[in-house]
């Protein structure tokens, strides 16, 4: 972990390249090790182990569950892509929610921002930060898997490459949600209310265990503007045995449209998230982290 | 172009409001060097005008000069010329505290400092701001005065021409205050570096600084070294003395000619004690004056003292 010896890459030579690509370069070594920090917090291992283990052992009891419409298909089979689509929803977009509204109001955000490049430097680094935060729930899903419910894959390795290229372009279409949702909230207190809440409902809506077949047909059509459902649809198509797209809604696969709908996420929350951000960083001053210490003091005495 | 000639700080009819009340109105200052504190009560605006000079906060009107460049519109170049000491108090708290200054130091790297040196190495700055050997702990683990020693070692770590504290001992018991003001002597001497430090103590800015601002109602009413002020604002002296077992206290312009007269007197003086205007009456002075909405300027004030250094 390169996150332990930070002192042997301070020697790295910076005047290669742009100041920007150094500042990039910082963010990712600054993502890296909030990374590290996190692989190493008790709390957030915590968190990861207890949610991961109570979705296997929920998808274990339905091990032998076939699903109707599709020849031997089980349940857990067919949950396995959407829990990794709201894996992804949930961890990019309440991460950064949570994450930057708590950096603003502690004086991270301030503090890089007295550095030079030091926003560029603390977007990338958080960005980075929170994508990797999505591997260790992965892995406890993913590793066990073969063992406890059989097949995760029926594509073989192509498959494979296919699910991480989904996996990535989701990454990139729900993370610069979370940023926003985490500038426009501003405090931690904020987020619960403005960006869990509907999350929860769009993860539960878009289906997690499955295709939302059950909804009716304007609410299908609603759940088809987000990102969530075109994700899981795009990771089904991958994960799935031939046959599978009959439970879809019109019964077929649509992994252009499925690419389309995350890119279009993608380039409007990219245009949006770095505007939001700015506009953030430059309202915060110091006057105003005094203020909030002076009323985290006050709550605290 | 920012060159070295140009004074630190150039401050010309600074002015800011919020929600139509003025905060600064017609603030004007030069910095040429030195450490120089900026002294005021509460709401004075102290932390507004420190934003302003930090490029953190847009100001309504005024010329801002910061390292010859204007804050509002400086570059990265110039951000990494001037170090800040926020008041700060727990961020990064994961972080060990070598890991965070060698991820701040690194930002540092592409701009070479005026003698051409880089950010310093993050063990020397440990033991500079007596930190060492607890490079290896975590932020969340300080006490508040390491905490506010690794936050000047942050605001240091780049070699700013310019240090600029908001109220860097707020919170600090005294041992850590006196801890803290020599650490700040010895990297102004060591370094030349500029220091403009914001703080509502009196004793900490007679200690500290070389010069003080006296931030009252928007406008800086005095400008001068402490003793200057004390002097220039010259209040009645106060002479002391016990006769006949009574204590008796007694406010003059003149303490000799009083002394010379009770001495003269037909009593018996006994613990006979001059206590002459210090810094704090000539501050309660200045700020009372200036509330009491008197046009007139204080005796000597803004007086414009060179100092000491």
């Amino acid at each position: 972990m390169s996150a332990t010896t930070p002192t042997a890459r301070t020697g790295a030579a910076p005047r290669s390249g742009s100041p920007r690509a150094f500042a990039v370069r910082l963010g990712l070594r600054r993502g890296v090790t909030e990374f590290g920090h996190m692989l190493r917090s008790p709390e957030d291992v915590g968190w990861n182990a207890v949610i991961g283990v109570a979705i296997l052992v929920y998808l274990w009891t339905q091990r032998d569950t076939a699903v109707a419409g599709a020849d031997g298909l089980t349940l857990p089979e067919l949950a396995l892509p959407g829990i990794l689509a709201a894996t992804i929803m949930f961890g990019m977009t309440l991460g950064p929610a949570f994450g930057l509204a708590t950096e603003v109001e502690d004086g991270t955000v301030l503090r890089l921002r007295a550095t030079p490049r030091g926003t560029t430097t603390y977007t990338v680094g958080m960005v980075t930060g929170q994508a990797l935060g999505a591997v260790p729930m992965l892995a406890i899903l993913l590793l066990p898997w073969p063992f406890l419910l059989g097949n995760p894959m029926h594509q073989g390795a192509g498959g494979w490459a296919a699910l991480v290229g989904w996996l990535l372009l989701g990454t990139l279409a729900v993370l610069p949600i979370g940023v926003v949702v985490g500038a426009l909230c501003g405090r931690p207190s904020r987020v619960l209310p403005f960006g869990v809440a509907p999350v929860v409902v769009l993860a539960f809506v878009s289906g997690v265990f499955g295709p939302p077949t059950g909804l009716p047909g304007w609410a299908q059509g609603a759940v088809q503007g987000f990102p969530l459902y075109w994700l899981a649809h795009g990771l089904r198509s991958t994960t799935l045995p031939p046959g599978a797209e009959a439970l879809e809604i019109g019964g077929a696969w649509h992994p252009g449209l499925a690419v389309l709908v995350l890119a279009a996420w993608a380039v409007a929350g990219l245009v949006a998230a770095p505007l939001l951000l700015r506009r953030l960083t430059q309202r915060e001053s110091a006057g105003a982290m005094a203020a909030r210490l002076q009323a985290h003091l006050q709550r605290a005495g | 172009m920012p060159t070295t000639a140009d004074p630190a700080i150039h401050v010309d009819g600074l002015r800011m409001s919020y929600g139509g009340r003025a905060v600064l109105d017609g603030v004007s200052f030069d910095v040429p060097g030195g450490v120089v504190a900026l002294l005021g009560p509460n709401g004075a605006g102290k932390t507004t005008t420190v934003e302003i000079l930090e490029g953190f906060r847009r100001r309504a009107a005024g010329t801002v000069r910061v390292l010859g460049a204007d804050p509002e519109r400086a570059d990265e170049a110039w951000r990494a010329r001037v170090g800040v000491v926020l008041q700060s108090w727990r961020d990064h708290r994961r972080w060990r505290v070598r890991e965070l200054l060698d991820q701040l130091a690194a930002a540092y790297r592409p701009y070479a400092d005026v003698r051409g040196r880089g950010p310093r190495a993050t063990d020397e700055l440990l033991a500079r701001v007596g930190l060492a050997g607890i490079g290896s702990q975590r932020v969340r683990t300080l006490s508040g005065g390491q905490r506010r020693r690794l936050d000047v070692a942050i605001g240091l770590v780049g070699r700013p021409q310019l240090l600029v504290l908001d109220e860097p001992t707020a919170g600090l018991d005294p041992a850590a205050r006196r801890e803290f003001h020599e650490l700040l002597h010895e990297v102004v001497d060591d370094d030349g570096t500029t220091v403009l430090l914001t703080t509502h103590d009196l004793a900490e800015a007679e200690v500290v600084a070389d010069r003080i601002l006296v931030l009252a109602g928007g406008r800086i009413v005095a400008d001068g070294s402490p003793e200057a002020l004390a002097r220039e604002v010259a209040g009645p002296s106060e002479v002391r003395w016990t006769a006949a077992g009574t204590r008796h206290l007694h406010s003059t312009h003149d303490p000799v000619g009083f002394s010379r007269s009770l001495l003269a007197g037909p009593e018996p003086v006994e613990d006979l004690e001059v206590r002459h205007a210090r810094l704090e009456d000539a501050y309660l002075e200045i700020v009372r004056r200036h509330e009491a909405g008197e046009t007139q300027p204080a005796p000597g004030a803004p007086t414009r003292t060179e100092a000491r250094r």
